[in-house]
C-alpha cells in the first residue's frame, strides 16, 4: 500500500444538497432497494425509526393489556378475569412497558438523532447498531411466544423469588421471561457500548464536550450507567434460570438467599428507572429552549445534574427494599440519599421554568406537550420524595400509591417527553408537519386523561389499596376512585389513538416542513428534511452550542462554519475527533450494509430457543453458526488500513 | 466575524492507534464485564457474611492446581504483551510467537481448570457453595475461552501478515481483553481462594 | 397551511379550556374529599390509631403537604412564564420570534435549588427521628407472637414462657389495647408482607429470614390487615382482622381460646365430627379432637372468628355452608381443594365446625 491510501489531507467543499457531490454520497450511503436491502440496511435513520416504530407497537400492546384490566377493576368484585389471567397481564403490561417500550423508544430517539446532533454520518458501530435492533425484536418477540403458548410470565415484573421459582411456579412462564430478559440484556449493552464510542469519538469537528446537545449528555450518561447496571440484572435472570433448570442453590430455599434476587434486581433496577428518561428530559432541554426562542438557561448544571443523577442513582436501590427488615442504618443512609436525589432533577426543574419565564414561549403542540410534562415531572417527583423516607414507605410501598408514582414518572417523565419530542423532530423525519388542530385534542385528551386516570391513584394508595390485586373489596372507599381511574385511562388510551391518527393523516396530507421549520438552533436542522443517507454532504464546523443562531445571539468571538466543510466523499467516510474538544483525528471507514447483524440475532434467539426447551443439539449448532457469523463480520477488511501517528 | 475553520493537516485513514473505534469499543465492553464479575463476586460474600445458613464445604480451597494455573495464566499475558510488541517494532516472527504462546498457555490453563473442577467434591447443585465456585470460575472459564477465540484468529492473521507496524489494533484489542481476563482471575482467585484463609469463613 | 389566525383561534376555542377546568376540578375534588370528610375506611392510613403509626402519619402529612406545595408553586410559576405579560406579542411560529439571551435565568436554579435542599435536609432529619422512633420496639412486649404468613392466609401463634399457655388461631388476632404486641414474622413459602395501616407500616414475610415488628393499638376497634406483598393468585384475598380489646376482656379471651374442643360423637364415623377428621382433618386441627392437619387454619375456635377464609367473607352460616362445599369458587386457586361430600355430608360437617365456638 502507498501512503496515499493512509493519509488524506482532506479537501473542503460546499454545502450543497443538489450538488454532483451530494449525488455520489447518495450513492455511496444509500440502502438497496429490495427486501434483502431492507434487512441488511445499517443507516442509521433506517434503524432508529425501526426502533422507534416497535417500540411504539410494544406501548399499544401493553397499553391494551393495561386497558383490559382496567375493566377487572373498575367494579369491586368483578370477575372478568380470573386471578391468574390478570397477573399475567399485569406482568406482561409492566415488563413490556419499562423494558420493551420505555427504554427502546428513547434508543430509537438517540439512534435517529444522535449521529445527526452531533454532526457525523452514522453510529460508531453500525452492523452493531443493526444487530442490537433485531435482537431488541427477536426478545419481545421471544417473550411474546411464550404468552402465546401460555407461559406468560406472571410473578410481576420484578419478579420476586421464591415465588418466581420453580417450586412455586413450575411451567416455563419464568423461563420465558428470564432469557428473553437475557437476550434484551445483550441487546441493551451492545446499543450502549455503541453510543459511548459514537459520542466521545465522533463529534463534528469543533465540538467540544460542552458544546454538545443535552441530548448527547443523557444518552452518553446513561449508556455508561448501562454499562455498570446492566450486568446485574442479566446475572440475576441468568442464576435464576440455573436455579429452575439445574437446581443450583442460589435463590432456592432452604439454602438459598431469596433477597440476592433484590439485591441484585435494584441494584439494576433503579439506575434503570434513571435509564429509562435520563434521553426523554434531555429531549426536552434541547426542544423547549427553541420553543422558547432563548438558549436553555443553565447548561452546565443541567448536563451536570444529569450525570449527577446517574451517579446517585446507583447508591438508593435499597429503598424498593426498606420493608425487607434491613438494620437501620442502611436504612437511613439509603433514605437520605433517595431524598437528596431531588436535588439534580430540582436543577433541571427550574431550568425549565427559567427558560420559559424568560423567553417567548410558542404554545404549539410540542410545547404543550412539554409544559404538561414539566407538570407531570413534579408530581410524579414529588411521590418518589415521599417514599423516599424509610417510615413513610413502609405505609406507601406496595400500595397503589406507588402505582400512582411509577405512571407519573413513567408516563411523565418519557411518554410525555416523548409525546413533545416526537411533535417536534417529525418534522425533520418525515418532512411533513403534524397536524396542529389535532394535535391540541391529542394533548388536552392525553392530559387530562391522564390525570384523572392516575391522580385518583394517590388516593387509592392512602386509602390502603395494594397493588397487584385482582379485585377489591367494598366498602374500603375504592369503588370510586378505581371506577374513575378506569375511565381516565380510556380517556388516555383514546388521546393516544389521536397521535397516531394524525401520524397517518399528516403523513398523506401534513404542510411540508423545510429543513428547519421551528427556527432551531441545532444541527440537525441545517439538513434536508428528512435528512439524506449521509447526513451531512459536507460535515460542520463548530464554534458555539447554538451554531444556527450564533450571528443572532451575536456573543462568541468564534462562528461556526456550516456552509464549508469536508466531503469526505472517498467511499463511506466519517470523521474521528479528539474526546474532549473535538478536533479532527482521523478519517473512519464505515461498514456497508451486512446481513450478519439480522443473521448472528437470529442464531443467538435460536440458541435461546434451544435453551428453554433443554434441546442440546440446537443450541451447540446455533452457537456455531453464531460463531461463524461473527468470524465472517469481523474478517479484517485490508482496505480499513491505519497508521500509528 | 472570525470563522472556525477544519485544520487542514493530514488525516490518517482508518484510525489513529490507539484509540480506534475498536479501542474505544473494548474499554467499554472491559468496563461492562468488570462489572458482571463484580457483581458474581458480591453474590458471594453476599452469601459469605449471612448470619444463619451454613455455606461452606467441609474443606478448604487448595492451591495445588490452582496456583501453577494462575502463574500459567499470569505468563501467557506477558507472552502477549511481547508478541504485541515485536509486531509494534515490525517482526512478524515475535508478533505470531508471542500471540501463538499466549494461547497456548490459555489452552493449558483451561485444561488444568477442568481437572481442578473435577476435582472437587462438591458439585454445582449440591449446596450454594458449589453453585458460586462453579458459576464464577465458570464465567471466567467463558471469557478465557472468548480470549482464546480472539487469540487464535489474531495469531493466523499475524502469520499471515495482515499486521504490520502501522496497523496492529485489532492486535492491541485482542491483547487489552487478554489482560482483563487474566485481571479478572486474579480477583476470582483471591475472593475464592485466599479469602477463606483470611477469615471470611468464619465471619 | 393554516394562517397565523387560525393558529391562534384553534388555541383558544380548542378542548383546552373545558378539560383544563374539568381536570382542576377533578383533581381538587379527589384531594380533598378524603380529607375534608375526615372518612376514615379500614385500610387507610391518614388517620391512625398508635403511638407508632401515629408518628408516621406525622411525617407522611409533612411530605404530603411539601408536596402539594411543591405542584402548586410550580404549576403557578409554570402558568405564569406563559402567559406572563411581555413587551412583546407572544409569537405564534418560531421562526416569528427573534432569539435572545435574555440575563436572570441561573438565579432561578440558584434559589430553587437553594430552597429545596433546606426542606429536603429538614425532612431528612425528621426521617430519622421518625425512624429511631418507629423501628425499634420501645419496651418489652405484653404480648408475643409467631405469626405465619401462608398462601394465602395468616397462622398466629401465641407465645408464652408456659408451652400450656400457647395456643394457635388463624387470621384474626387479638391484642389489649395500650400495650406493646411483639410480632415475629415467618414465612414457609414466598414472601408476603405483614401489614396493618392503622398500627404500623410493612415488615416483608421472608422465608429462611425471621424478621420482627411490633404493634400498638391506642384505642378499641378492629383493624384490618392485609398482604403487602404480591404472593400469588390470591394475594388479593390474604387479609386479616386485629382485634384490639381492653386488657381484661383480651384476657377473658386468651382463656377461652386455651380451651380444646369439647368432643362430640367421636366415634361415629358417619357423625359430623367422623367426617370432618377423615375428610377435614388432614389438613385442619382441631385440638380436643382427632383432627391434627397444618396444611390449613386451626379450627379449634373458628366459630367465635368474624370471617373465614382470610377476611374475605364474614363468618356466617351461609358463607361457612358455601366455602366448605366449594372453596375454590370463592377464592380461585386457594390451597383448599374442592371436596366431593354429599349435600347430607356437609350439612352434618357444617354443624359440627358450627359447635367449634
Ligand atoms: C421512570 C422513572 C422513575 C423516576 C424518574 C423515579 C424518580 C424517583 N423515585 Fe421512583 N420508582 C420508579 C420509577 C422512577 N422513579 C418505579 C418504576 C418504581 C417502582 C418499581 C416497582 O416497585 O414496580 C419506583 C419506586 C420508587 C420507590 C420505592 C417505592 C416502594 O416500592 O416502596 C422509591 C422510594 O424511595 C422511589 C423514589 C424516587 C425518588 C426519590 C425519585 C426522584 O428522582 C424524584 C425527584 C424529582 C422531583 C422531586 C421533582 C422535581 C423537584 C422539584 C420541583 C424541587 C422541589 C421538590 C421537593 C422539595 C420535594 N421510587
Ligand atoms: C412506560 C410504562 C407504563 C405505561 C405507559 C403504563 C400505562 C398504563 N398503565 Fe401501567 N404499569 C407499569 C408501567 C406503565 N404503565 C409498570 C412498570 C407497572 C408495574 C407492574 C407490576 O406491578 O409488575 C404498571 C402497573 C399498572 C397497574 C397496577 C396493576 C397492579 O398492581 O395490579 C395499573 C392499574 O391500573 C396500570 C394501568 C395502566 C394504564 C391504564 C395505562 C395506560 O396508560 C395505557 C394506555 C393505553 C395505551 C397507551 C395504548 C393505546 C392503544 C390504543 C390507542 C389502541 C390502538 C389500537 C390499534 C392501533 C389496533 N399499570
Ligand atoms: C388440602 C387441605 C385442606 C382440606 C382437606 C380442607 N381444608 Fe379447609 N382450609 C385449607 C386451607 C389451606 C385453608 C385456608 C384457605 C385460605 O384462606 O386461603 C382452609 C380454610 C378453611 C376454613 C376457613 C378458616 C378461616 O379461619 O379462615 C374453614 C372453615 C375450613 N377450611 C373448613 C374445612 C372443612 C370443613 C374441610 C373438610 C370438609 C376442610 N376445610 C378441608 C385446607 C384444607
Ligand atoms: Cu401474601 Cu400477598
Ligand atoms: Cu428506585
Amino acid at each position: 500500500m502507498t501512503a496515499a491510501e493512509y493519509d488524506r489531507v482532506p479537501r473542503l467543499a460546499v454545502r450543497d444538497y443538489a450538488s454532483p457531490l451530494a449525488e455520489k454520497l447518495r450513492h455511496l450511503w444509500e440502502t438497496k432497494p429490495g427486501v434483502i436491502g431492507w434487512l441488511a440496511s445499517v443507516d442509521h435513520k433506517e434503524i432508529g425509526l425501526r426502533y422507534i416504530v416497535t417500540a411504539f407497537i410494544f406501548l399499544i400492546v401493553g397499553g391494551i393489556e393495561a386497558l383490559i384490566f382496567r375493566i377487572q377493576l373498575s367494579q369491586p368484585n368483578l370477575t372478568v378475569l380470573t386471578p391468574e389471567q390478570y397477573n399475567e397481564l399485569f406482568t406482561m403490561h409492566g415488563a413490556t412497558m419499562i423494558l420493551w417500550y420505555a427504554f427502546p423508544i428513547l434508543t430509537g430517539f438517540s439512534v435517529y438523532l444522535q449521529p445527526l446532533v452531533i454532526g457525523t454520518r452514522d453510529m460508531a458501530m453500525p452492523r452493531l447498531n443493526a444487530f442490537t435492533y433485531w435482537l431488541f425484536v427477536l426478545s419481545g418477540i421471544y417473550l411474546y411466544v411464550g404468552f402465546a403458548l401460555g407461559a406468560a410470565p406472571n410473578a410481576g415484573w420484578f419478579n420476586y423469588v421464591p415465588y418466581a421459582s420453580k417450586a412455586f411456579n413450575p411451567g416455563l412462564n419464568i423461563d420465558f421471561y428470564a432469557l428473553s430478559n437475557i437476550l434484551l440484556g445483550i441487546s441493551t449493552t451492545l446499543g450502549s457500548l455503541n453510543f459511548v464510542v459514537t459520542i466521545l469519538h465522533m463529534r463534528a469537528p469543533g465540538m467540544s464536550i460542552n458544546r454538545m446537545p443535552i441530548l448527547s449528555w443523557g444518552t452518553l450518561t446513561i449508556s455508561v450507567g448501562n454499562l455498570f447496571a446492566m450486568p446485574s440484572v442479566t446475572l440475576a435472570f441468568f442464576l435464576l434460570y440455573m436455579d429452575r433448570q439445574f437446581g443450583t442453590h442460589f435463590y432456592q430455599q432452604p439454602t438459598g438467599q431469596p433477597l440476592l434476587w433484590q439485591h441484585l434486581f435494584w441494584m439494576w433496577g433503579h439506575p434503570w428507572v434513571y435509564v429509562i428518561v435520563l434521553p426523554a428530559i434531555s429531549l426536552v432541554s434541547d426542544a423547549l429552549p427553541v420553543l422558547c426562542r432563548r438558549p436553555l438557561v443553565g447548561y452546565t448544571a443541567v448536563a451536570l445534574a444529569t450525570v449527577l443523577t446517574m451517579v446517585l442513582g446507583f447508591g438508593v436501590w435499597l429503598h424498593h427494599m426498606f420493608a425487607t427488615g434491613l438494620p437501620g442504618l442502611a436504612l437511613g443512609f439509603f433514605s437520605a440519599v433517595s431524598i437528596i436525589i431531588v436535588i439534580p432533577s430540582a436543577v433541571s426543574a427550574f431550568a425549565w421554568l427559567a427558560t420559559i419565564w424568560t423567553g417567548q414561549p410558542v404554545l404549539n403542540t410540542a410545547f404543550h406537550f412539554f409544559a404538561g410534562f414539566i407538570v407531570v415531572f413534579v408530581i410524579g417527583g414529588v411521590s418518589g420524595f415521599m417514599t423516599g423516607s424509610v417510615p413513610v414507605d413502609w405505609q406507601l410501598t406496595d400500595t397503589y400509591f406507588v402505582v400512582a408514582h411509577i405512571h407519573y414518572v413513567l408516563i411523565g417523565w418519557n411518554l410525555f417527553a416523548v409525546m413533545g419530542a416526537s411533535y417536534f423532530w417529525f418534522p425533520k423525519v418525515t418532512g411533513k408537519l403534524l397536524d396542529e388542530r389535532l394535535g391540541r385534542w391529542n394533548f388536552w385528551l392525553m392530559f387530562v386523561g391522564f390525570n384523572v386516570g392516575f391522580f385518583p391513584m394517590h388516593i387509592s394508595g392512602l386509602l390502603g389499596m395494594p397493588r397487584r390485586i385482582y379485585t377489591f373489596p367494598e366498602g374500603m372507599g375504592l369503588d370510586w376512585l378505581n371506577l374513575i381511574t378506569t375511565i381516565g385511562s380510556y380517556v388516555f388510551a383514546f388521546g393516544f389513538l389521536l397521535f397516531l391518527i394524525n401520524i397517518v393523516l399528516s403523513l398523506r396530507h401534513g404542510v411540508e416542513a423545510g429543513p428547519n421549520p421551528w427556527d432551531a438552533a441545532t444541527l440537525e436542522w441545517t439538513t434536508p428534511s428528512p435528512p439524506p443517507p449521509y447526513n451531512y454532504v459536507v460535515l460542520p464546523t463548530l464554534a458555539t452550542r447554538e451554531p444556527l443562531w450564533e450571528t443572532r445571539l451575536d456573543e462568541a468571538p468564534f462562528h461556526s462554519d456550516l456552509g464549508k466543510g469536508l466531503p469526505l466523499d472517498h467511499g463511506k467516510e466519517a470523521l474521528a475527533t479528539s474526546t474532549l474538544d473535538g478536533q479532527p483525528e482521523a478519517i473512519l471507514r464505515m461498514p456497508e450494509d451486512s446481513l450478519m447483524p439480522l443473521l448472528l440475532a437470529l442464531a443467538l434467539t435460536l440458541m435461546f430457543a434451544g435453551l428453554i426447551v433443554k434441546l442440546w443439539w440446537l443450541v451447540i449448532a446455533s452457537l456455531l453458526i453464531g460463531l461463524l457469523f461473527q468470524l465472517i463480520w469481523l474478517w479484517p477488511r485490508a482496505q480499513l488500513a491505519e497508521r500509528r501517528l | 466575524m472570525t470563522i472556525v475553520a477544519v485544520p487542514r493537516t493530514e488525516l490518517p485513514i482508518g484510525s489513529v492507534t490507539p484509540r480506534t473505534v475498536g479501542w474505544w469499543g473494548i474499554i467499554a465492553g472491559i468496563v461492562t464485564e468488570a462489572s458482571l464479575f463484580a457483581y458474581l463476586l458480591f453474590g458471594y460474600f453476599y452469601f459469605a457474611i449471612q448470619p444463619h445458613g451454613e455455606m461452606w464445604p467441609a474443606e478448604m480451597p487448595t492451591f495445588k492446581l490452582a496456583g501453577p494455573n494462575t502463574v500459567i495464566l499470569l505468563i501467557s499475558s506477558v507472552a502477549v504483551w511481547y508478541g504485541e510488541r515485536g509486531g509494534r517494532q515490525g517482526s512478524r516472527l515475535k508478533q505470531a510467537a508471542g500471540l501463538g504462546t499466549g494461547f497456548l498457555l490459555g489452552v493449558i490453563f483451561v485444561t488444568i481448570q477442568v481437572l481442578e473442577w473435577k476435582a472437587k467434591s462438591f458439585s454445582y447443585n449440591s449446596g450454594p457453595y458449589g453453585s458460586l465456585f462453579f458459576v464464577i470460575t465458570g464465567f471466567h472459564m467463558g471469557h478465557v475461552v472468548l480470549g482464546l477465540l480472539m487469540l487464535f484468529p489474531l495469531t493466523i492473521w499475524s502469520m499471515l501478515g495482515y499486521f504490520g507496524p502501522g496497523r496492529d489494533a485489532p492486535i492491541s484489542i485482542g491483547a487489552i481483553y487478554w489482560h482483563f481476563v487474566d485481571a479478572v482471575w486474579l480477583t476470582v482467585f483471591f475472593s475464592l481462594y485466599i479469602t477463606p484463609y483470611l477469615g471470611l469463613r468464619h465471619g | 397551511m393554516m394562517s397565523s389566525d387560525d393558529r391562534r383561534r384553534v388555541g383558544a376555542a380548542s378542548p383546552g379550556r373545558v378539560a383544563g377546568a374539568v381536570a382542576c376540578a377533578m383533581i381538587a375534588g379527589a384531594v380533598l374529599a378524603p380529607a375534608a370528610a375526615r372518612a376514615e375506611t379500614p385500610l387507610d392510613y391518614w388517620w391512625t390509631h398508635g403511638s407508632r403509626a401515629q408518628s408516621i402519619s406525622h411525617l407522611l402529612w409533612f411530605s404530603t403537604a411539601v408536596s402539594i406545595l411543591v405542584i402548586v408553586i410550580v404549576s403557578a410559576l409554570l402558568l405564569g412564564g406563559i402567559f406572563r405579560r411581555r413587551s412583546l406579542p407572544a409569537p405564534d411560529l418560531p421562526g416569528q420570534a427573534a432569539v435572545a439571551r435574555p440575563h436572570g435565568g441561573a438565579s432561578w436554579i440558584t434559589i430553587g435549588v437553594g430552597i429545596t435542599t433546606v426542606v429536603l435536609v429538614f425532612t431528612t432529619v425528621w426521617t430519622f427521628a421518625t425512624l429511631a422512633h418507629t423501628g425499634p420496639q420501645p419496651g418489652p412486649a405484653a404480648v408475643r407472637l409467631q405469626i405465619t404468613a401462608h398462601q394465602w392466609w395468616w397462622e398466629v401463634r401465641y407465645l408464652s414462657d408456659k408451652p400450656s399457655e400457647e395456643f394457635t388461631t388463624a387470621n384474626e388476632i387479638h391484642i389489649p389495647v395500650g400495650q406493646i404486641v411483639e410480632v415475629k414474622l415467618r414465612g414457609p413459602d414466598v414472601i408476603h408482607s405483614f401489614w396493618v395501616p392503622k398500627l404500623a407500616g410493612k415488615t416483608d414475610v421472608i422465608p429462611g429470614q425471621e424478621n420482627q415488628t411490633w404493634l400498638q393499638a391506642d384505642r378499641e376497634g378492629v383493624y384490618r390487615g392485609q398482604c403487602g406483598e404480591y404472593c400469588g393468585q390470591q394475594h388479593a384475598h390474604m387479609a386479616f382482622e386485629v382485634i384490639a380489646s381492653p386488657p381484661d376482656a383480651y384476657a377473658q379471651w386468651r382463656q377461652q381460646q386455651l380451651q380444646p374442643a369439647h368432643a362430640t360423637d367421636a366415634t361415629e364415623p358417619q357423625s359430623g365430627e367422623g367426617l370432618f377428621t377423615t375428610r377435614c382433618g388432614i389438613c385442619h386441627t382441631v385440638r380436643g379432637s382427632r383432627a391434627g392437619g397444618i396444611l390449613g387454619p386451626d379450627l379449634t375456635h373458628v366459630m367465635s372468628r368474624r370471617t373465614i377464609a382470610a377476611d374475605t367473607l364474614p363468618n356466617t352460616t351461609g358463607n361457612l355452608a358455601a366455602w366448605i362445599a366449594d372453596p375454590q369458587h370463592i377464592k380461585p386457586g386457594n390451597r383448599m381443594p374442592r371436596l366431593a361430600l354429599s349435600g347430607e355430608q356437609l350439612t352434618l360437617i357444617r354443624h359440627y365446625v358450627e359447635t367449634l365456638k
